[in-house]
């Protein structure tokens, strides 16, 4: 199954922070996609990317190379198609019935719009969290063991498999005791980090996530954000945010889409926000519209 | 005149005329009235003459011609052995639809057209249904005249508009971000139905099928089309046992001479009819309730 070919070729434990350490267990091989250092490697890739919701044109002509395992931040003011581009990832826009794509997009080299590509299967690999915590009104583990039930992947140790995914997501102490609970009985930031643990529990290679952090109040939007930048040594993370001071902080790379789904500037989120080279992107940043 | 015209007297904060509304308050309080006060009357007016009939005999005896030995069970049993089958009918067939039309029919012309058909069929006179039922279950699949399956698949026929359209809106108004959650994790159409939208729609679906259930229990006329007996002596033994109905054996009851019949013992079959009704919209309200706090 391509499942397993895909994973084999990003599972290099690589940090992509400075100074690559080489030592790793050598568990994996590295022979593959580029060698030791593959802290820029590609991982999603869009080609001439236009989405059309009936007549209206959400993206056009979006080319960019999102790198693996780093964290990408996707910002634009209301409107400028940055929830779009993130559902185009994973397919979720298929479910729009006007919506149209055209373009490619690539998932490890392969165009996700392909014919023999199944969205299902697509997003299995492609994880997402949502702009409010939508947990099942289930118990804490079962919300948790949901992708691996959908995915066959429930065999063996369900439970190690949920604890794990809540240690990740940074939910595990809080909850350890009430793993029967429902999930809707956490409070606002618990269920986002719930949603976090569900999304990764079946191990994607990327999370994507859509202004996870908009209806949480200050303390919870920090904990979500230090998790996702801890989620990076394992993880691609897509996010987008309206909150630029929160790109600023957790991603990587910035990419800002502009009014008319246009991608206007993408590079290191440090050259963004301190020396963008278009001066519609620094108007953005300094606030002076969107 | 300027008194009953409503206007503001010149110094700006005098009293204003509230004649109008005060007038309108009480024809909409007469209005409501009406209904509840007769209704009452009614119930009130069975309930007495119900007194003295509605006994532990009148439930557990067959009819006789003597309305001191009159009995009820024949048509009780009826009418819970036939809306049991109903529910069995109903239940799937309904769910089944609901599920179609809101998850995977594209929202086109033909679906539209369907929709608007199922409205229209929740409000075909029950007759129509009972002649339906004639011509397709006796005549043409030959189930018998006035049997259990024949009865309970004329009925269901009656209720089923009903049983889809309200486990339509119980679909519907599963919040679609759980469906997107669902689909997020990689889960197929299949899954996220059976998972996520069907335990999240079962208490309104439940709902709505036992209050359709509900109105089933009081329907007459399609059995008398499809030639139910209106009395039975022995309790139905199988699908294809002739079975009658609690309101078909009232009816028969009223047309009877003696006034202990039209009086006495029809009261005490109305008010068993009712007891069982009100039995079974209250365990709508207790699913309803039970599972609503959690949305």
């Amino acid at each position: 199954m391509t499942n397993e070919q895909m994973t084999s070729s990003e599972t290099e434990p690589t940090d992509d922070q400075p100074a690559p350490t080489p030592g790793t267990d050598g568990l994996t091989d590295t022979a593959d996609s580029g060698g030791e250092t593959t802290t820029d490697r590609t991982l999603l890739e869009a080609r001439d990317l236009n989405v059309y919701y009936g007549e209206e044109q959400a993206l056009s002509d979006v080319d960019i190379e999102i790198p693996e395992k780093q964290v990408t931040a996707v910002i634009g003011p209301s409107g400028c198609g940055k929830s779009t581009f993130l559902r185009c990832i994973n397919r979720m826009n298929d479910l729009v019935d006007s919506a149209r794509v055209e373009g490619e997009l690539r998932f490890d080299g392969k165009n996700v719009y392909d014919d023999d590509v199944d969205p299902v299967a697509l997003r299995r690999k492609i994880g997402m969290v949502f702009q409010s915590p939508n947990p099942f009104p289930k118990s804490i583990r079962d919300n948790v063991a949901y992708g691996l039930k959908v995915q066959g992947k429930d065999d063996g140790d369900v439970d190690a498999k949920v604890r794990t995914a809540l240690e990740r997501a940074a939910l595990l102490e809080e909850v350890e005791d009430q793993l029967d609970a429902s999930g809707l009985d956490l409070s606002g930031g618990q269920q986002q980090r719930l949603c976090i643990a569900r999304a990764i529990a079946p191990d994607p290679d990327v999370i994507l996530m859509d202004e996870p952090a908009s209806a949480l109040d200050p303390v919870a939007t920090s904990k979500i954000e230090d998790l996702i930048e801890d989620l990076a040594e394992e993880y691609t993370v897509v996010i987008v945010t309206h909150n630029m001071q929160q790109a600023a902080r957790i991603s990587d790379k910035t990419a800002v889409f502009l009014t008319g789904g246009e991608l206007v500037e993408f590079d290191d989120t440090d050259k963004i926000f301190e020396n963008p080279e278009h001066e519609r992107v620094e108007d953005y940043i300094t606030g002076k519209f969107g | 005149m300027a008194a009953d015209t409503g206007e503001t007297p010149a110094d700006g904060f005098g009293r204003i005329s509230r004649t109008k509304d005060v007038a309108f308050r009480l024809l909409a309080l007469a209005a409501t009235l009406v209904g509840i006060v007769s209704l009452a009357a009614l119930l009130l007016n069975v309930a007495v003459d119900a007194v003295g009939w509605l006994d532990w005999q009148f439930l557990t005896n067959p009819p006789h011609p003597n309305p001191y030995e009159a009995g009820f069970l024949p048509a009780l049993v009826g009418s819970i052995a036939i809306m049991l089958m109903i529910a069995l009918v109903t239940f799937p067939l309904g769910v089944g639809a609901a599920v179609y039309l809101e998850e995977y029919a594209d929202d086109g012309y033909l679906t539209r057209f369907i929709q608007l058909n199922i409205a229209n069929l929740a409000g075909v006179p029950s007759v129509v249904y009972g002649l339906l039922g004639l011509g397709l279950f006796v005549g043409l699949f030959n189930i018998g005249y006035g049997t259990v399956l024949a009865a309970a698949f004329t009925i269901a026929l009656l209720i089923l508009p009903i049983v889809i359209i309200s486990a339509q809106e119980a679909i519907r108004a599963v919040p679609d971000s759980q469906r997107q959650a669902s689909y997020g994790m990689g889960a197929t159409k299949w899954q996220t139905i059976r998972n996520v939208v069907l335990p999240r729609a079962m208490p309104g679906i439940m709902t709505g099928t036992i209050l359709a259930l509900g109105r089933a229990i009081g329907e007459t006329a399609p059995l008398i089309m499809i030639a139910a007996p209106t009395t039975v002596f022995g309790l139905p033994n199988s699908f294809f046992s002739k079975v009658s109905a609690m309101p078909l054996q009232i009816y028969n009851w009223a047309s009877y001479p003696q006034t202990e019949f039209q009086y006495g013992v029809v009261a005490a079959g109305v008010v068993t009819l009712l007891v069982v009704l009100l039995t079974i919209n209250s365990i709508a309200i207790i699913i309803r309730n039970r599972y609503q706090q959690r949305t």
